[in-house]
């Protein structure tokens, strides 16, 4: 091979592994849909639709009484924000509806998310929101308060030996950067 | 040995520039080696000084020295320094001092663009060391800088991430040339199959990193944008998941740590057939191995993050995936040992080095099955096991490997021979406080000491009390080899090196290039049979 010869051959090969570092750095960002595709089709995370109730689940059974407890946080988010009962007895298979009150401190409008958690972890799979404030961002006026409506029920099928489960929510701010760091 | 040995010839056409400029404006092949060598040993200096911090302030239960804020900058920076200012570095000097000659070739592929990603790591450390001057100091998120840490800190970690970016752009063009030149510049006859295997353990690694760097570009950029310009990647309120940044993180993070291992695997194959005096046992089988690892890596990358809720089904495939890791890796220990098996050996420092290798890093190894198996990792997760489990694969692993590469071509580089003696003490006083300061982690972390905290319970100091004795005592350890460095390189002491100092070595740069090896090697290739 001449220099210039391999000179080409260098530059071609080059110009490849280039391209191969460039498709990896968009598929570093492709991860992000490939992902919440997964969670989606797995079921995972779908914390923001309401939950798919089969028939044979609203067949109550009021052999069983579960006590739900409520929670509300907010996340550097001046409103206050909390579960007008601190909590509810159900039987499994019982739609209930319970209450939250929120109340924007600020004299300006603020947009907020409400992210739903479980305790115990295992209640998740049976803890079905038909309705819920958390599907849609909540955007309040100066002041505003805004009484927001939970639909549930729990699937029969929870296991025997959980008795209680706790549903708590935390509101965060939606806006990006700022709301990291208030 | 033959009739390519052009010294005077090979002199006679020097014309680069003097002083300074020659090393800024350096296109060689061996200054860069050089210059990426002295770069990686001094950020070495810098990661094991932030080490010692950690291991003051550990000596103890309750705060001796640092604020819980300062004792998370130190182990962020000392892991970050450590990986990408380090390790990868050294292992990319070693490649562009061995490769050209390891091939017979005159010079790297693009010269200039050789030049270039050094030179960019200086600037790339300057940024990352210098945000502990910056309004709430360094990277503090760890070394993985996990959101939401990592999009809630200061402006430390806008410095830590351009710092990766940079740093990241450098390895792709180091990769990029190391490919070139082994794939387009290999002397007559030296088919693939045919390279020593430090050159074929870096070509693999060379396309890992061309493969996972980009993707750990794109994972800080995203970090980046979450912080300052209002996207939600990883902020769940707006609709994005924490969770996701570990998953991008350790897509680049698994094939990252074989980044550290191959080319370690490579050098620890040159030097234990040198001085068993055989030829390397099951070469091929050497070749697939390194492949398989290198394939394997990207499908085990949730074994980190077992605890954060995954399918069983996920946990399943990614605990098997790991598992079946160890058989390659197995196949390369085993190689070793045969190749070692009635050999004619002789325990030089770099054969120290690479037996004290295989037994310590095998040790890593197994206690990487441990914590491939779900149910202990759930109980190990983020303890000092881990911390112990990977400084085993990466102190005692990639470390021991530099080492051993180091002793082994140092009088290639320099025309001289290190001084045996201190070589010897080098390798015991490191293997020594290496175990003393390592081993008693296990124990930490079976008992539960959590990894990152600055202070602990009270059961715990005795075994922490031996494992700050030993950390610096191994630092300390390391003053006596940038004493053997500078004796046989800057200062220029020790008996001058023979073209093929030891006689089991029978690679292109010591059977066709004097000692030191000329500035400009194999004008003409050689041809390989």
């Amino acid at each position: 091979m001449t220099p210039d010869e391999r000179a080409r051959a260098n530059r071609k090969l080059l110009g490849k592994l280039l391209v191969c570092a460039a498709i990896m750095f968009g598929f570093g960002f492709a991860l992000v849909p490939f992902y919440e595709k997964i969670c989606e089709v797995t079921g995972i995370r779908n914390v923001f639709q309401p939950d798919a109730v089969a028939a044979e689940n609203t067949q109550v059974d009021a052999a069983r009484s579960i006590s739900v407890e409520f929670d509300a946080n907010t996340q550097r988010l001046p409103w206050t924000f909390k579960p007008l009962q601190a909590s509810v007895s159900v039987h499994p298979g019982e739609v209930t509806q319970v209450l939250y009150e929120v109340r924007n401190t600020l004299d300006r409008p603020v947009t907020g998310q409400a992210v739903p958690s479980y305790g115990p972890q295992q209640a998740v799979l049976y803890f079905k929101k038909v309705e819920c404030f958390c599907f849609q961002q909540q955007t309040l006026g100066p002041g505003e308060v805004r009484k927001m409506p939970v639909v549930f029920l729990i699937d029969p099928k929870l296991p025997r030996e959980i008795n209680t489960v706790t549903l708590s929510y935390t509101f965060f701010e939606v806006n990006g950067a700022q709301g990291g760091r208030g | 040995m033959s009739a390519v040995i052009d010294h005077g010839h090979a002199h006679g056409h020097e014309h680069h520039p003097s002083g300074i400029m020659r090393w800024i404006t350096t296109t060689n092949h061996k200054d860069i080696g050089t210059l990426y060598l002295w770069f990686s040993f001094t950020m070495f200096l810098v990661g094991g000084i932030l080490a010692l911090g950690i291991r003051a302030e550990l000596f103890q239960p309750g705060l001796q020295f640092w604020h819980p804020e300062f004792f998370n900058q130190l182990t962020s920076m000392h892991g970050l320094i450590m990986v990408f200012g380090a390790i990868m570095p050294a292992f990319v000097g070693f490649a562009n001092w061995q490769v050209p000659m390891m091939i017979g070739a005159p010079d790297m592929a693009f010269a200039r663009m050789n030049n270039w990603s050094f030179w960019l790591l200086p600037v790339a450390a300057t940024l990352l060391v210098s945000s502990f001057f910056v309004p709430g100091g360094a990277v503090a998120a760890g070394w993985t800088i996990y959101a939401p840490l990592s999009t809630q800190m200061g402006p430390g970690m806008d410095l830590g991430i351009f710092a990766l970016h940079i740093m990241g752009a450098s390895s792709i063009m180091g990769s990029i040339n190391i490919i070139t030149t082994i794939l387009n510049m290999r002397a007559p006859g030296m088919t693939l199959m045919k390279m020593p295997l430090f050159v074929c353990t870096w070509l693999i690694t060379a396309y890992l990193l061309i493969a996972v760097m980009p993707v750990l570009a794109g994972a800080v950029t995203m970090v980046l944008t979450d912080r300052h310009f209002g996207t939600s990647f990883f902020n769940a309120a707006g609709g994005g998941d924490p969770v996701m940044f570990q998953h991008i993180f350790w897509f680049f993070g698994h094939p990252e740590v074989y980044i550290m291992i191959l080319p370690g695997f490579g050098i620890i194959s040159q030097v234990i057939p040198a001085f068993a005096r055989k030829p390397l046992f099951g070469y091929s089988s050497m070749v697939y191995a390194t492949a398989s690892i290198a394939i394997l890596s990207f499908i085990v990358w949730a074994h980190h993050m077992f605890t954060v809720g995954m399918p069983t089904a996920g946990v399943l495939f990614f605990m098997y995936a790991t598992v079946l890791i160890a058989v390659p890796t197995g196949v390369k220990v085993f190689n070793w040992l045969a190749t070692m098996w009635r050999g004619s050996m002789t325990f030089e420092t770099p054969m120290l080095f690479a037996v004290g290798f295989i037994f310590v890093f095998t040790m890593g190894g197994f206690t990487g099955l441990v914590l491939a198996i779900m149910p202990i990792d759930i109980q190990l997760q983020d303890t000092y096991y881990v911390v112990a489990h990977f400084h085993y694969v990466l102190v005692a692993g990639s470390l021991f490997s530099l080492f051993a590469g180091f002793y082994f071509w140092v009088p290639k580089w320099t025309g001289r021979m290190y001084d045996e003696k201190l070589g010897k003490w080098h390798f015991w006083l490191s293997m020594i406080f290496f175990n003393v300061t390592f081993f008693p982690m296990h124990f930490l972390g079976l008992a539960g000491m959590p990894r990152r905290i600055p202070d602990y319970a009270l059961q715990f100091a005795g075994f922490n009390e031996i494992a700050s004795i030993g950390a610096f005592g191994f630092g300390l350890s390391q003053i006596l080899f940038l004493w053997i460095i500078l004796k046989v390189t800057v200062l220029g002491r020790g008996e001058r090196a023979a073209a093929r100092p030891w006689e089991g070595a029978d690679t292109l740069e010591w059977t066709h290039l004097e000692s030191p090896a000329p500035y400009h090697s194999f004008h003409e290739q050689p041809v390989v049979k």
